[in-house]
């Protein structure tokens, strides 16, 4: 039987080495196309700097990817040590675009680094761009596919439960590729990865300004992240995956929890800006309200309603008897009974089979469970309200952080004041975790927020674990953290020491530390230009 | 659909084999060249030129193995499922040795200090032989049974321990898996490092090559004297039915995986082509034609892994203690659709990859020297 414990540590587990390979997978999408643009200026005015940009920029990619690819194996062994029966059960959609992730885009990111780093002497620069690009193509396929299936985790479309077979199989590819809330979140996600790289070329880049070395580079540098990273955030903050909230009935709910919204009220709603969600009394204390803006945004229209979550429980609480009928259904024809009628029953309330399913926690025969028990099985179905509700706040807090931080570069740079502005280049520098804190805090409301589901509406997250004890798990999550803990101690270490370095790293002989070096040993002239 | 659903299940069967060889063929050299890294490479810059001649390509090639995983995620979920949750410890083992793979190959040259380098040295080492061995270790539990079980909600229950996976006959297997790869390591190593290393490759090849062929013959002696214990299906649903492992009967007959090569008398081709193979990379190791030593292994490789595939057919992930519960290559599949679509893209994309794979291979073609290593900024 497993236990509470096991679901317990196979979340937490599953969270650690997820919001591990988050820290990653961000800075790699968005770097990938900053390294195409460089590049490409550098094939168009051949000037020595871009490539110098190019090479740099790619040495701390390199840095960052090999993590990115460490933690991602994690990821897939996973979902089969620790979620074995989410595996069988939904296996037949959920393998598909992973799969096809393998066969589409991370053979190619992974084929083409390898000549990204060895092919500069072996590759006319045209070649060399060609496959910079399709590294960066790979990598952002490669978010394509991973978060079609993310998406049908959220919004499980194209798919029906078989008797036969006892899980969910696949009726429409197209619609598992075309899921609506698949594509909104391929494009937010890509977008804040392109922040991200944009985020941290301009951090970085701000340090050799303060420094005052290196400065026709990190000017350039700052340039082009500027640019790009504007266009990123405005995409981010636009094409904010809110829109996809109205979709699906575990997206529905997210939305109410988020916005710690109790009560369905008239449309359009109003957006809570603050307060304190409590959810015993199933208040929102202190709440500070921007009228009409939750509407909105949620639903792109001033006359539809945003379900509130008092209504959303009576809603689940009338799913979940459905599905105690589904499930005794099931029995029966798992044992035999396969009669017509009890088929044509069954497909009848077999879409409110996992909220039948829910009972499980608290009666493994399902059928028999008391009122109460249904009631709080439809409870269950909202997720922790406080956690959701800051933690967005917390993403859209730095969204917009960000967004003033990309204008001011953006113009600053465009007006050639920037070497002036050494307070704004303070901030820019300290301000590189901000993406990684939007990103994370993001995933907490998307996949916390998807509870007590881990696929929504169809399979509770507390089926889907394998048959582990809780002694298997702690030891894998002590060596995990134990483990991830030294590998991120290396990056971090490797990734500070080369990004203080600057482009000296490359050991052209035209960048600041060298030409110190140079100057005290040799007594060359202390304006080596820099060659551009 | 293109295919019928019986016909798309044992193409299935034949295209997670392929991707198994074409993990061993690929990524197996960057995994061998691993294995021998502490041994060939007498001194940093000999080790540098030993890692520098797969650095360009072991991440691709690692994503066979990958994309074997997600294969049969999507093809064989149940497979999956069993397999992933029933051999926790080892797949665990599994993946934390892959760990110091990319770090170990991307980090190690980034700091001159001894003691990192020679800590990724065996990082490295580690990362090749480990994986290398557990497949085979894997293997031979195949061919022992798995003591899992499905209830009738077929969630897969585990009922042995991580330390059961240790028979003999299994570490006899995980012998044979490992030399294999060692030997394909040492192959690319006389193929492409610079002539003093690759000349002590030529040697390890052969020892190892001679090794890995005592162990598979010794596994397939130990087979037939010992008539171990196989699985035969007395009877079970149609092959195009819809998958439910539950719905055959099972029955334990010692010998069992012997049969299928007095059944299907041509199925003997594979251990017999494993033998011959493995002479003829012998001889080709031995007057250093390592090109074609490394066709000819990677063929020894094929026929190894077809013959442990043709003796648990249509088994491919049996189970000792239920076995009803043994998962076939019928009653283990995806549906109809998922498989079609499955098939599709595999048809697309992986003579694709082939293309784009071998155009790398040819750009970064040629005897890597300490030399070069030593002025490319680049370089790992």
């Amino acid at each position: 039987m497993i236990t509470e414990e096991v679901v317990d540590l196979s979340r937490l587990q599953f969270a650690i080495t997820a919001l591990y390979h988050f820290i990653f997978v961000p800075l790699t999408l968005g770097l990938a196309f900053l390294l195409v643009i460089m590049e490409s200026i550098y094939v168009m005015t051949r000037k020595q700097i871009y490539k110098d940009m190019t090479q740099f920029w790619g040495k701390l990619f390199g840095i960052n990817f090999a993590l990115g690819v460490t933690t991602g194996l994690t990821m897939e062994f996973q979902f089969g040590t620790n979620w074995a029966y989410y595996s069988h059960y939904v296996g037949d959609i959920f393998g598909a675009p992973l799969a096809i992730e393998g066969l589409m885009a991370f053979f190619l990111e992974s084929t083409f680094i390898g000549l990204f780093f060895f092919g500069w002497d072996r590759l006319s620069p045209r070649r060399h761009l060609m496959v910079t690009f399709f590294m960066a193509l790979g990598s952002n396929l490669s978010a394509l596919w991973i978060l079609i299936a993310n998406g049908w985790m959220q919004n499980p479309v194209g798919a029906e439960f078989s008797y036969e077979t006892m899980r969910m199989e696949m009726t429409s590819f197209a619609e598992l590729v075309f899921n609506p809330v698949a594509q909104v979140k391929f494009v937010h996600t890509v977008a804040a990865g392109y922040v991200t790289g944009s985020m941290f070329v301009l951090g970085i880049s701000a340090f050799y300004l303060l420094k005052g070395r290196d400065l026709p580079f990190a000017r350039r540098s700052f340039a082009v992240a500027s640019a790009f990273g504007l266009a990123s955030i405005l995409s981010v903050i636009i094409l904010g995956d809110e829109s996809g909230y109205e979709l699906g009935d575990v997206q529905k709910t997210k939305l109410a929890a988020i916005e710690a919204e109790w009560d369905t009220h008239p449309a359009p709603a109003s957006f809570t800006l603050f307060g304190i969600p409590n959810q015993e009394t199933m208040t929102t204390d202190y709440a500070i309200k921007i009228p009409y803006a939750l509407g909105i945004i949620a639903t792109r229209s001033l006359d539809e309603e945003v379900t509130g979550i008092k209504d959303l429980i009576a809603e689940h609480e009338h799913k979940v008897r459905n599905g105690m009928i589904a499930y005794d259904l099931l029995t029966k024809l798992r044992a035999g009974q396969t009669d017509e009628q009890t088929i044509a029953r069954f497909e009848q309330v077999k879409q409110d089979l996992g909220y039948g399913l829910l009972l499980k926690r608290y009666t493994p025969d399902v059928i028999d469970a008391t009122e109460e028990e249904i009631k709080a099985a439809a409870r269950d179905t909202i997720p922790n309200v406080a956690p959701l509700f800051w933690s967005f706040r917390v993403m859209v807090a730095c969204g917009f952080t960000m967004l003033a931080i990309f204008i001011l570069a953006f113009y600053f740079n465009a007006t050639r004041q920037l070497e002036r502005r050494r307070t704004f280049l303070k901030i820019v520098l300290w301000s590189i975790p901000l993406p990684w804190v939007a990103a994370e805090t993001g995933w907490i409301v998307a996949e916390y927020g998807r509870q007590p589901w881990s696929i929504g509406g169809i399979l509770p997250t507390h089926l889907s674990t394998s048959s582990l004890d809780a002694s298997s798990l702690y030891t894998s999550i002590i060596a995990l953290v134990a483990f991830y803990t030294l590998l991120l101690i290396a990056e971090m270490y490797l990734m500070f020491k080369y990004a203080r370095l600057g482009p000296s790293a490359l050991h052209t002989g035209r960048y600041h530390f060298e030409q110190a070096h140079q100057t005290k040993n040799t007594g060359a002239s202390e304006h080596a230009s820099v060659n551009v | 659909m293109i295919l019928d659903y019986e016909t798309l299940k044992l193409a299935w069967w034949v295209l997670v084999g392929v991707l198994l060889v074409g993990f061993m063929v690929t990524d197996g050299f960057d995994m061998g060249a691993g294995i021998l890294l502490p041994f060939l490479g007498k001194n940093d810059a000999e080790r540098r030129v030993i890692i520098n001649t797969v650095g360009p390509h072991w991440d691709g090639n690692q994503v066979w193995f990958i994309t074997a995983g997600g294969a049969l995620f999507a093809a064989w979920p149940a497979v999956y499922a069993v397999a992933f949750s029933s051999f926790y410890f080892a797949m665990m083992l599994v993946l934390f040795a892959l760990f110091f793979r990319p770090v170990g190959f991307d980090y190690r040259s980034k700091i001159a200090d001894p003691r990192w380098r020679s800590t990724w040295d065996w990082g490295l080492f580690i990362s090749g032989t480990v994986p290398s061995l557990v497949f085979g270790v894997a293997f031979g539990n195949l061919l022992l049974g798995v003591d899992f079980y499905l209830d009738d909600l077929l969630r897969p229950h585990y009922q042995g321990s991580f330390f059961d996976l240790f028979h003999p006959f299994a570490l006899l297997c995980g012998v044979v898996s490992l030399m294999m790869l060692t030997t394909h390591g040492a192959i690319w190593l006389q193929m492409r490092a610079e002539q003093q290393i690759a000349d002590r490759a030529r040697q390890a090849g052969q020892i190892s090559l001679i090794l890995m062929m005592t162990a598979f013959a010794a596994a397939g002696l130990w087979l037939l004297i010992s008539n171990m214990p196989g699985l035969h299906i007395d009877h079970m649903p149609a092959p195009d039915a819809l998958p439910n492992p539950l719905a055959k009967e099972v029955v334990t007959v010692p010998g069992a995986w012997l049969t299928n090569y007095q059944l299907y008398p041509w199925m003997q081709a594979a251990p017999v082509a494993g033998f011959v193979t493995a002479l003829i990379s012998l001889f080709l190791i031995r007057n250093h034609r390592a090109g074609l030593a490394f066709v000819s292994h990677s063929l020894t490789m094929t026929a190894v892994v077809c013959t442990a595939a043709f003796s648990l057919f249509p088994f491919v992930l049996p189970s000792r203690v239920d076995p009803n519960s043994s998962l076939t290559l019928w009653d283990a599949a995806s549906s109809h659709l998922t498989l079609n679509i499955m098939f599709i893209a595999a048809m697309i994309f992986v003579p694709i990859i082939l293309l784009y794979t071998l155009w790398t291979y040819r750009v970064m073609w040629g005897r890597v020297t300490a030399k070069q290593v030593e002025s490319n900024p680049l370089s790992y």
